[in-house]
């Protein structure tokens, strides 16, 4: 009974969420930026969110992390609303954002002391430092790490909180190719092993195919959701299978044809 | 250069030969070794450029003091004799310890210099009398009142460092309080600001009249001005520190779970390090002026006093005699502070340039 009400309080709900921005230039001018935005993550999904630059994909995140509030519209977590930030979502930057002045082991360990809970939890900061391969690095300040290091860092810190729901903004944009992978599973990993609401953005369409049980596509100006596609592929997937890459095809073509059209619409 | 060396070297031996290399100048394989050992030996000429300055600047004074009695001289000749000495014990010392020999390296042509001009001073004044002679003294003579004043001018500066340090630690203290509350509140920004810029700039100086009428004495009248200089730069490079924190680090924090202590504590103010540091420095420049201007207007004591005091006398001498120990004590204090500032800043290695 219990279990149940705490998985359920870790789904997401989103509904009809408009926001817009002052235009720097006419401070009487609001641009647009989400409109009508409307979906639901289950608890213990994870679901992918592709679109162009600047559609509004960080703004959407940031909403839900509750470092914004929307113009209108209502954000849940569990039947619970969201009006401030808490370490319950967790949010991991597009940038590292890792603080300089700490080092390794201290940023990663941030969110306890936050919380005032490192006394009783410090043991988990090997842990998630060796998860995320820096234990050798732990008394690096941050101008010593190169930009994937920087990322790993910034995912532990978010992970250590045990979120409810982590929302990811481009976490693995900065690696290269191989820990890129290692690092999709490692995600998975922790994704299975703790079933963890996730909210990935990202623009790699393999990425998204391969981690997520379903993938929004956005359009920019204003951001709707334009479509959803369900990820009905056994999981441990293979980047090669011709399921795959049927998939792939198809949301090239959607994404390739829906920016056609929004050039249309300029002209 | 010996980086270059070492990493040549450390490929053809084991890894472990490699980080004695430094260390040991016994390490038995010959050539690459050996020259790396020449050339980090330091040369005759920097090992005796010290000693052959403070002789020839000793022989400038012997020469002009043909005339003088013998007790002028003998402690400005003892001071040569010493600087000898010392080179001759740091010349060997240096063989044996590496750090020694690449600060002697490194100092060498300063100190040369220095001495150097000590002798043209000799020429030009004791010599020569080129300039008037009261008030440009030899540097015989400076020595001879700081020799024979010495215990005055030690209690001069004990006042000065405990009125130094009394007005800059309060001012210092209340500028980094109403810094944070400045730059972290919105409200206190609104009404403490325009109050910031309007009296912040007068010089604490200026504010002697007034403080001598107010205060019930000179010395705490003089703190509270110190306090005073300090306070404004303090204040003001904490506060735009503080309110320039980048959103992004407050954003981060917040999703962690962060509340208002943690935010101001643990990310505003370490972000608003490198700035406080700029008012530190700032602060600590203005203390300096207010403290000699009060000490020579109001406070009866410290190096600003003796100074105003020695030139009351006419004793030019002991007039210079205060300001090397004036600038002896400002800048051990200054470089303390920045001794402090490297230790503090050690995340930002690479990045400060000042
Ligand atoms: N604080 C803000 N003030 C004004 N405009 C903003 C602000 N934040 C975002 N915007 C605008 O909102 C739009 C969406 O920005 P957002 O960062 O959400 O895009 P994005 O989809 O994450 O893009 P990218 O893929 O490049 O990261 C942009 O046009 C941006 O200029
Ligand atoms: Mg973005």
């Amino acid at each position: 009974m219990v279990a149940l009400a705490e998985i359920e309080a870790s789904s997401l709900g989103v509904r009809q969420i408009r926001k817009s921005f002052p235009v720097p230039d006419d401070p009487l001018l609001h641009r647009l930026v989400l409109d009508g935005i409307s979906f639901s993550l289950a608890a213990g999904e994870l679901v992918s969110l592709i679109g162009p630059s600047g559609c509004g994909k960080s703004t959407l995140l940031r909403l839900i992390a509750g470092l914004e509030s929307p113009d209108s519209g209502e954000l849940l977590i569990g039947s619970e609303k969201i009006t401030q930030p808490g370490a319950e979502r967790g949010l991991v930057f597009q940038d590292p954002n890792l603080f300089p002045w700490l080092t390794v082991r201290h940023n990663i360990q941030a969110g306890l002391v936050a919380r005032g809970v490192l006394r009783e939890t410090h043991h988990e900061v090997g842990d998630f430092m060796r998860l995320v391969g820096l234990e050798s690095f732990a008394d690096a300040y941050p101008h010593h790490l190169s930009g994937g290091m920087a990322q790993r860092v910034a995912l532990a810190r978010a992970l250590i909180n045990h979120p409810k729901v982590l929302l990811l903004d481009e976490p693995l944009g900065a690696l290269d190719a191989f820990t890129r992978m290692r690092m999709q599973d490692e995600v998975l990993r922790l994704w299975q092993a703790r079933r963890t609401t996730m909210l990935l953005v990202t623009h790699d369409i393999d990425e998204a195919i391969y981690m997520s049980d379903r993938i929004m596509i956005m359009s920019p100006r204003p951001g709707r959701i334009e479509r959803t596609i369900s990820v009905a592929l056994d999981r441990p997937r293979q980047r090669s299978s011709p399921d795959f890459l049927r998939l792939r095809g198809d949301i090239l073509e959607f994404v390739h044809f829906a920016g056609n059209a929004s050039i249309e619409n300029k002209d | 250069m010996l980086q270059e060396e070492t990493s040549r070297r450390s490929k053809i031996s084991p890894p472990e030969s490699g980080v004695q290399l430094a260390s040991a100048p016994t390490y038995p394989k010959p050539g690459a070794v050996q020259r790396m050992e020449r050339r980090s030996e330091l040369g005759w000429r920097a090992q005796l450029a010290v000693p052959l300055a403070a002789l020839v600047a000793l022989a400038i004074h012997l020469l002009f003091s043909k005339s003088a009695p013998a007790v002028e001289t003998h402690s400005y000749a003892l001071f040569f004799y010493e600087i000898v000495g010392v080179s001759a014990v740091l010349a060997i010392a240096q063989r044996f310890w590496m750090p020694l020999r690449s600060w002697m390296r490194h100092m060498c042509p300063i100190f040369t210099a220095a001495i150097l001009s000590l002798g043209l001073w000799d020429i030009v004044t004791f010599g020569f009398r080129l300039l008037p002679m009261p008030y440009f003294p030899g540097p015989a003579a400076v020595l001879r009142s700081l020799i024979s004043d010495r215990a005055l001018l030690l209690d001069s500066t004990w006042h000065s460092l405990a009125l130094l340090l009394s007005g800059y630690s309060v001012g210092v203290l209340v500028g980094l309080i109403s810094g944070i509350c400045i730059g972290w509140s919105t409200p206190i920004r609104y009404w403490g600001m325009p109050l910031l810029k309007v009296v912040g700039p007068i010089p604490a100086t200026a504010w002697i009249p007034l403080a001598m009428v107010i205060s019930p004495s000179a010395v705490v009248s003089a703190a509270g001005l110190i306090a005073l200089a300090v306070w404004f730069p303090v204040t003001m490079l904490t506060a735009s520190g503080i309110s320039n924190t980048r959103a992004s680090y407050l954003d981060v924090a917040r999703t962690l779970g962060a509340g208002r202590a943690y935010l101001i504590f643990r990310v505003a103010i370490p972000a608003a390090v490198p700035n406080i540091f700029i008012g530190l420095f700032m602060g600590l420049g203005a203390s300096f002026l207010t403290l000699v201007v009060a000490e020579s207007v109001g406070v009866k004591s410290g190096l600003g006093w003796y100074v105003s005091w020695a030139q009351g006398w006419a004793e030019y001498g002991k007039v210079y005699a205060a300001l090397i120990i004036m600038a002896a004590f400002f800048s051990t204090i200054m470089t303390l502070l920045f001794k402090v500032r490297d230790r503090m800043l050690v995340w930002q290695k690479g990045v400060i340039k000042w």
